[in-house]
């Protein structure tokens, strides 16, 4: 482990949300309520063109005909959509040149999420598009991408500079009546990132956003739309926290993914959003749709590490268009006290010699559930499409809950897929063996629950595979005992 | 008229047919109206997403059977397990033939659910199981319960091994242009006692025939249920199988479903736990083709400590055929020391074959050992080409694999006879002849 023991008893002893915070920053908030003059509006704010005003007035009026869905494994209380802000941007609008110019209360809110920009922008390899409360505030190592001809920057930004590009991708992979979520997204999206990988470009550096969630009341929509072009490769880092509410905010993202032929795009996410407090009150709703479609020998990756949130309805997916893509999904899910997810992904299999590898592992503790709901299908054209598929859950004391509903469909003869799931829980005998080479039962678990993960964890880039094994830890804490 | 109005007018009628101040009155008419109000299920409730009755409920099914049919033991033999000695109880067209039962009431009861339901003996022991296990806001068992009349009625007293299997057996003869038939069995096996049954739905008409079948069972402590069900129907015949097993402890309840023919074939399959080391098995082996559909839709709820349950589920789909597989595993809390498995595996043999398949476990305690796996895939080619290099055709190599596939299932089943006919009907549907039984 990358810490010492201290270390790690700190981190027990104030194992209530740590990055429980709120910043006071004054924001510009509009009134609550959603109906077309907030969408003209926020649309507006963001001095966008026409196109785009219609372009949300149409997902509009698909998300007023729609209804919120209940077919997931998760009860909550549905959130009031008229009783929400949609638009809250920190004051200043001015872009910065240097950090000095940087609210001095803003760089303290990063410093207390251990990513000071000074300190980012010197280690290597990672460009922070750091989002705060939907606005972008501050782009590094922007220059140096750009030599590369690589495109990242928000998505409103994106929206004025390369509006060809936005206009030609956004919601082709993720339509704006595929739910009710994508579709009120696609609607209000305030802000998010904007990714162009040119032809034949390996990206020298991973690029990785940081949301928070801020403004008491706001719900954060955020769209992110990361294109790779012919033979590009590029991985993406999304990582969260959240401060602390008492009442339940909502997060509706929506998240899409174009690999064109021969391209690759690794996107790893780390969710550490406030799970609400051991009373099962508070915390974030985390509604997400992201898709990924794979052109030609592309390939698409995703991993993924859920703590946090109260209630999660994540199901990252692959359309296997071109024929030999790749789609993989690497997933561990913690649920602890009154926490509920409900995740796992999609896999479309449409061309020929399409491959897909679904890995998830599920640990639950508390009086929480977790779902694994999954399908792979195999269309009648897609000959000898390979799909391999694992869900593990582990099971820590008797109030929790764990479940999978994976959806298997084949209309080709060549298919072949194989799926396997178990259910455990941490042996009495391995915790005695830690136990008596004086580990105790606390690490020890930590140390089986790492072990557990590793297949996933694994899949992580370096940056985050540290942070990930830390917040593993935290949030199962005080689970056993 | 659609089929739903009809059965609902029809109710009254039939009401009138049976006497009235029997307390399955009540049942009975509580069921119709779950039935009304819910309708035959569609394809917009998920456990019914990838099955469609939707074309079947078209025709004009005849609800009461009119007149009866006498069939000639030798036409028809070839449909029972003929080599062995059995008790036999014979429907036909929904109505109990006595000439080819052969029933008893010596020292237990294998006779009918008519009998069961009218004479005063039996009302305590209708009081008690009739429609108790049974799940009562089911739409198409609530149907079946309101018409409740005819079908197998087992009760095997205390510490008995039936000396003998019994075979129950369903036939329709096409006298009516189309016919629904709704069968209701009751089986009872008292403490310690042993049971085998064969079930066998058959037509013997090209006119469509819709059978809506339920089934309660209950194994009391240390009983052991054996049940098998062949389902080799012509492509007219429809079935919707409803079999309810409810387990006290030590018990021992397996079932075993051969699915080969028929059109649409529903099977739900529930297991109840009721008490400790219970053990639940749950068996099958489906090879159909043409544009046979087969559903397999079942449930194991584990609702006590140290129990068990394997499932078992193999399937060859060929031509134009939809297989479907829907496996729940529910386990409780308080069930600990749990081990459940689930396999399903599966062979499509044409591009135009579907099979769409959903292991489900929810799982709420945690010492559990629970493993669910499924597959879909081909035939290796290299145990295929090797077959060949030792001079076995590529036709006959191919229907031995398949077997080698279907084999692990029918090793459990327990009566030679039982195995011997389902390897003779595998061996058919694979239009080999291999020259020794398989």
């Amino acid at each position: 482990m990358a810490y010492t023991e201290e270390e790690l008893k700190k981190e027990l002893e104030t194992k209530e949300y740590e990055y429980g915070f709120y910043t006071d920053i004054e924001s510009e908030t509009f009134p609550n309520g959603l109906n077309e003059d907030i969408v003209r509006a926020i649309s507006k704010k963001k001095n966008e063109p026409e196109w785009m005003t219609e372009w949300r007035l149409e997902a509009f009026r698909i998300w007023s005909e729609m209804e919120e869905p209940e077919w997931a494994n998760v009860n909550y209380e549905k959130p009031d959509f008229q009783g929400i802000s949609y638009y809250s941007a920190p004051k200043k609008k001015d872009k910065y040149n240097s950090l000095d110019e940087v609210d001095p209360e803003l760089l303290e809110t990063f410093n207390k999420l251990g990513i000071s920009i000074e300190e980012q922008k010197k280690l290597a390899g990672v460009a922070v598009d750091i989002v705060m409360d939907s606005v972008s505030v501050a782009t590094t190592f922007k220059k140096t991408l750009a030599e590369k001809g690589i495109i990242f920057c928000s998505i409103s930004e994106a929206i004025q500079e390369h509006p060809e590009l936005v206009k030609k991708y956004i919601g082709t992979v993720v339509p704006r009546k595929d739910n009710f979520y994508a579709a009120l997204n696609s609607a209000v999206f305030s802000d998010g990132s904007f990714c162009y990988i040119p032809k034949g470009v390996r990206c020298p550096m991973e690029l990785s956003t940081y949301f928070r969630i801020n403004q008491a009341g706001t719900g954060q929509f955020e769209r992110t739309l990361v294109i790779a072009d012919e033979g590009s490769y590029v991985s993406y880092l999304e990582g969260c926290t959240a401060p602390m509410r008492d009442e339940n905010q909502l997060h509706a993202a929506v998240v899409e993914l174009i690999a064109l032929d021969d391209a690759e795009i690794k996107y790893s996410t780390v969710q550490n959003w406030y799970p609400g407090n051991a009373e099962g009150k508070g915390g974030v709703f985390n509604f997400v749709t992201k898709r990924g479609i794979c052109e030609t020998n592309a390939k698409i990756s995703w991993t993924q590490v859920e703590t946090g949130s109260a209630v999660t309805w994540k199901y990252p997916s692959c359309i296997l268009k071109g024929n030999n893509s790749v789609g993989e999904f690497y997933s561990i899910a913690v649920t602890n006290n009154y926490q509920q997810a409900d995740t796992g992904t999609k896999m479309i299999h449409l061309g020929k010699n399409t491959k897909s590898t679904i890995i998830s592992k599920g640990i639950s503790a508390g009086k929480s559930q977790n779902s694994y709901r999954g399908l792979v299908q195999i269309n009648s054209r897609a000959e000898n499409a390979r799909n391999f598929s694992q869900c593990d859950s582990l099971l820590m004391g008797n109030k929790c809950g764990a479940h999978t509903f994976p959806y298997i469909e084949a209309k080709n003869k060549s298919a072949q897929i194989e799926h396997e799931a178990t259910t455990s829980k941490i042996g009495e005998d391995q915790i005695f063996y830690c136990n008596q080479r004086g580990i105790d039962t606390e690490k020890a678990i930590a140390l089986i629950v790492n072990g557990f993960s590793k297949e996933v964890l694994n899949k992580l880039p370096m940056e985050f595979a540290v942070e990930a094994q830390k917040l593993l830890e935290i949030s199962l804490e005080g689970s056993v005992g | 008229m659609e089929l739903k109005d009809k059965l609902v007018s029809s109710f009254m009628a039939f009401e009138n047919q049976i006497d009235v101040d029997t307390s399955v009155h009540d049942i009975r008419s509580e069921a119709i109206k779950i039935f009304e109000e819910k309708g035959f299920p569609t394809k917009k409730e998920e456990a019914w997403k990838y099955t469609s009755l939707n074309t079947l409920l078209k025709n004009d099914f005849s609800v009461f059977p009119k007149e009866e049919v006498a069939l000639d033991f030798k036409d028809i033999k070839k449909y029972f397990i003929h080599d062995i000695d059995s008790y036999k109880i014979v429907f036909i067209d929904g109505v109990y033939s006595s000439h080819l039962s052969e029933t008893t009431h010596e020292g237990m009861d294998i006779c009918l659910m008519s009998a069961a339901l009218h004479k005063p003996k039996y009302r305590p022991v209708i009081d008690n199981y009739f429609n108790k296990v049974a799940k009562t806001d089911d739409s198409l068992t609530s149907l079946n319960t309101a018409f409740s009349k005819e079908g197998a009625y087992i009760h095997i007293p205390k510490n008995k091994a039936v000396d003998k299997p019994v075979q129950i057996i369903h036939f329709a003869t096409g006298n009516e242009a189309a016919i629904m038939l709704q069968p209701r069995n009751l089986i009872i096996v008292d403490e310690n006692s042993h049971i085998q049954i064969i079930e066998r739905h058959q037509s013997l008409t090209e006119n469509p025939v819709l059978t809506n079948s339920v089934t309660e069972i209950f194994a009391d402590k240390r009983a052991v249920v054996d049940y098998y069900k062949i389902q080799n129907d012509v492509q007219s015949a429809s079935l919707i199988d409803n079999t309810y097993i409810s387990q006290q402890r030590d018990s021992n309840a397996s079932v075993h479903t051969f699915s080969f023919g028929g059109n649409i074939t529903r099977n739900n399959l529930n297991f109840y736990h009721k008490g400790e080391h219970i053990d639940s098995t749950l068996k099958g082996v489906t090879i159909v083709g043409d544009k046979q559909h087969v559903d397999h839709y079942s449930l194991v709820h584990h609702a006590q400590p140290n129990c068990e349950s394997h499932q078992d589920y193999k399937g060859i789909y060929a031509d134009r055929s939809t297989g479907v597989f829907n496996g729940k595993i529910v386990v409780d809390k308080i069930a600990q020391k749990t081990n459940a498995f689930q396999q399903n595996n599966n062979i499509l043999i044409n591009d135009k074959a579907t099979i769409n398949t959903k292991p489900q476990l929810e799982i709420f305690a945690d010492d559990v050992k629970c493993s669910h796996g499924c597959t879909i895939g081909q035939l290796d080619e290299e145990a295929l080409f090797y077959l060949r290099t030792r001079g076995i055709p590529e036709k006959e190599g191919r229907a031995l694999l398949m077997y080698a596939f279907a084999n692990n299932v029918l090793e459990s089943v327990k009566i030679p006879e039982v195995k011997r006919r389902i390897n003779k009907l595998i061996a058919t549907k694979l239009g080999v002849n291999l020259g020794f039984d398989l």
